[in-house]
């Protein structure tokens, strides 16, 4: 079987199990600095598919892609020792503020970059953001089929994946032509840990920083300029009631229900 | 949870000032530099190294070894057909470590290998063993390979050092039913086997730690017509090659994850590690330092585990309107419990240190020698004192099996006994106390500590100054002890007590040199300088009264 070229999308995330008081600034918004940040678990699902298609079929590569501050150089290093063959970074002040039609467009480009690929392994979504956007939007803008909430790499040949995606009442079975793009969910087997040998080998190897001039772009589709989603207000919800209200199983019950969810601003 | 990021004493103890030499020593000042794409240039990078695999160990110490501890022990391993079976979370746990590319930790590069110090071994020995102890048996057996490394020829080395790496279990056996602490009476027989010119083994061992193993190493009785020590050679046996039958496996009080065999030997095929007849006076002795440092290792991640189950419960359980870890009673019991492990951590990462610094000095190696029964014999009897304690803190519920106490307690009886009982300790300790060479350490410790500044709560002033007294009247218990007209038998009787004092003032010492760098060891400091008076107190009054 020929050899894939593999490309694993992937984010660098607070770390919402480590949350101090000073996560949030008074505006309402994430202060990035006081949060550690981990490998978005989703993607972090994504890649160990990759890397148990890459072990699969003989010679082939995976790099892994992200978007974000330089830091997020760290989960390159990590997909690294734990088997992936490189990355890069995209990091530029020219990305900052992408919503998620500019950042698959940056993305985008980034895959096209490393010319013909033959799957592109993504998390179903983020978990500071839970959009489960980019992944499908990339796969638009490349023009490749879609496999969306994959929780099993079931069979492959030279031209398609076999893949078990999760639905809402069971599972179905799919089959898809390469190139495509698949999002991956928690269901998913759990990312092999990281291999001493390589940490020991390539831990100290710089991870590659493009920015916007490195890859083929137009600059009005990034960042800000490029996303049309405009944040208007974020609201804390609070929930203060602290007994028990019992609502009837019945329409009305849950008509009253609903309501007062709705007047709460949590639906 | 990073059962290694989590508790910053292990980051201290890899930063110590003499991990520099130990880092120079090991890596022979840096010979495979630039010439193998895992060899460190310097010794900050060496420690740097040491610290990142830690911080894996302790990812998958905390997320997959200590959540299967508790159905591994109520599984337990199962023998079918004459094989063990492991329990499903050891399986999860070994594919973990290999796949991690963990095994082999000290060995060369050559083989694989991470070529890490001792200190790096016995840390991650401790940081596995607060997981689950029983499967730090298993782990544990891996410095099997460091007696192949050391003693056995290069063809077998260059066969089976490799396959360490990829997740060869080993074991150890020495134990036979009638050759338990006294090794000079194994029976087991090799004969040499002119035909197929190889060794065969045949007889029978028991109690074997891991005895299903892929790689043994077996003494046995190749020269025909001993009854001694002298008689015995060592055997490196590959279970592929068949020839042995576990006949039973043990049920246990405790590490029941870990599988305690009984092997049936018949013509197994061997092969000699290094040269006949040392088997027992050198190949053994030698692993068998290594492994009383190992149980070291894991009774401190025993105390470790004990501790926080202890504090973390009295920080939850409410009693007459307030938690009970505000009660003096219960502060005492956690506090003891923190200064054991402290005073057990800082005198093990000592030793391994001189272990580390053998090769460059015959005074570090016999260093090395003394610490090592101090370190067995007050670190196992620490860890099931803190595993006792622990059941104390959660009270009656303590006593249920909902709790990991129970398990703790269980586990922690083995480690006062098997690599040698503390009894035993005691008498290899006998060396270091009757020449001298415990009270000349603590007089280097002496003049390395000058004079500590004041330190926050803790008086360090004060801590010297007890631990100063309590070697002086240590030195006067000696001589009464010794008397003319005092009896070997008296002597004896009084052995255990005054190690235990020299080992109250060692520590004592050691966690004042900790402190002076870093005062969250302070406290424990006191509380070892306090003990240290009154166990050479106590020492004393039991002398004067024999």
């Amino acid at each position: 079987m020929k050899a894939l070229k593999i490309a694993v999308l992937a984010k660098q995330v607070p770390d919402t199990h480590n949350v101090g008081a000073d996560a949030m600034n008074a505006d309402g918004t994430i202060n990035r600095a006081a949060l550690p940040t981990v490998f978005n678990p989703e993607d972090l699902k994504a890649l160990e598919m990759a890397l148990q298609l890459k072990e699969e079929v003989e010679g082939s590569t995976v790099t892994v892609i992200t978007m974000g501050p330089p830091r997020a150089a760290e989960i390159i290093r990590d997909a690294r020792n734990r088997g992936a063959d490189d990355g890069f970074v995209l990091s530029d002040m020219r990305f900052a503020g992408a919503d998620t039609l500019a950042t698959s467009y940056a993305l985008s480009c980034a895959v096209q970059s490393l010319g013909a690929v033959d799957v592109i392994f993504c998390g179903r979504q983020a978990i500071d953001g839970d959009t489960a956007q980019v992944g499908p939007q990339v796969a638009e803008k490349l023009s490749m089929p879609q496999v969306t909430y994959a929780e099993l790499l079931m069979e492959h040949d030279d031209k398609t994946l076999t893949i078990q995606r999760r639905l809402e009442r069971g599972t179905e079975v799919v089959r898809v032509q390469m190139p495509a793009l698949v999002t991956v969910t928690s269901a998913a087997t759990d990312c092999r840990y990281p291999n001493a040998h390589r940490m020991l080998r390539y831990g100290n190897n710089e991870v590659t920083v493009h920015s916007a001039d490195d890859i083929e772009t137009d600059l009005s589709r990034l960042g800000l300029s490029g996303s049309p989603t405009k944040v208007k207000r974020i609201e804390n919800v609070v929930l203060a009631h602290k007994e028990a209200e019992q609502v009837t199983p019945t329409e009305e019950g849950l008509g009253r229900l609903a309501q007062t969810l709705i007047s709460e601003h949590i639906l | 949870m990073n059962f290694y990021k989590d508790n910053p004493s292990l980051s201290f103890y890899l930063h110590h000032c003499d991990m520099e030499q130990v880092a120079n020593t090991r890596e022979r000042n840096y010979a495979e530099a630039g010439k193998h794409p895992e060899a460190p240039g310097d010794a900050q990078a060496a420690i740097g190294q040491y610290e990142a695999v830690m911080s894996l160990l302790g990812e998958i110490a905390g997320d997959v070894i200590a959540p299967n501890a508790a159905a591994v022990d109520a599984e337990g391993p199962k023998l079918e057909g004459g094989r063990i079976r492991y329990a499903a979370g050891t399986r999860r746990n070994l594919d973990a470590l290999v796949q991690s590319g963990l095994y082999g930790m000290t060995l060369d590069r050559k083989y694989n290998g991470l070529n890490f110090p001792r200190v790096a071994a016995v840390m991650a020995a401790e940081i596995i063993a607060r997981a689950d102890v029983g499967f730090a048996t298993i782990w544990g057996l891996q410095d099997c390979a460091d007696t192949i490394q050391q003693f056995a020829s290069e063809q077998i080395k260059d066969k089976y050092l490799p396959r360490i790496y990829r997740g060869a279990t080993c074991s150890m056996d020495l134990t036979e039913p009638d050759a338990g602490s006294d090794l000079q009476s194994v029976r087991l027989k090799a004969s040499y086997d002119e035909a197929s010119k190889c060794w065969r083994l045949n007889g029978v061992k028991r109690f074997i730690t891991n005895g299903d193993a892929d790689l043994h190493l077996v003494l046995a009785r190749s020269e025909e017509g001993t009854n001694d020590g002298r008689g015995l050679s060592y055997f490196l046996f590959d279970r592929a090659d068949g020839g042995m039958t576990v006949r039973r496996i043990e049920n246990k009080m405790g590490i029941k994850g870990s599988p305690t065999a009984e092997l049936q030997f018949t013509n197994a095929p061997c092969q000699l590690i290094g040269e006949r007849r040392l088997g027992l006076i050198k190949y053994v002795m030698s692993l068998m330092n290594g492994a009383r440092l190992g149980v070291g290792a894991q009774s401190i991640g025993l105390c470790e585990a004990a501790c926080r189950e202890a504090v973390a419960y009295a920080a939850s359980r409410e009693q007459f309107g307030k938690t009970i870890d505000n009660f003096v009673a219960v502060q005492d019991l956690l506090t003891a419990m923190r200064a054991r492990t402290d005073g057990a951590r800082s005198l093990m990462y000592e030793t391994a240190r001189y272990v580390d610094l053998s090769s460059t000095s015959k005074q570090a190696s016999r260093t090395a020698d003394i610490l090592t029964p101090l370190v067995k014999l007050n670190a196992s009897e620490f860890a099931n004192r803190n595993a006792y304690d622990c059941i104390q803190v959660h009270g009656g519920s303590g006593f249920m099996k909902e709790y990991a106490c129970e398990r703790l307690y269980r586990d922690a009886r083995i480690l006062s006994i098997y690599e040698g009982t503390s009894q035993l300790q005691v008498v290899a300790a006998m060396k270091g106390l009757v020449s001298g060479a415990y009270l000349k350490l603590i007089e280097e410790y002496d003049a390395k500590v000058g004079m500590p500044a004041e330190n926050g709560e803790v008086n360090l002033q004060c801590c010297l100054s007890m631990l100063r007294d309590a070697t002086a009247a240590y030195k006067s218990l000696y001589i009464m002890a010794t008397v003319d007209g005092t009896s070997t038998l008296l002597f004896e009787h009084n052995a255990r007590n005054l190690i235990e004092s020299l080992s109250y003032i060692i520590m004592g010492y050691l966690l004042l040199l900790d402190a002076q760098r870093d005062s969250s060891f302070a406290a424990s400091c006191n509380y070892w300088a306090r003990h240290s008076l009154a166990k050479v107190a106590y020492s004393s009054a039991m002398v004067n009264n024999i």
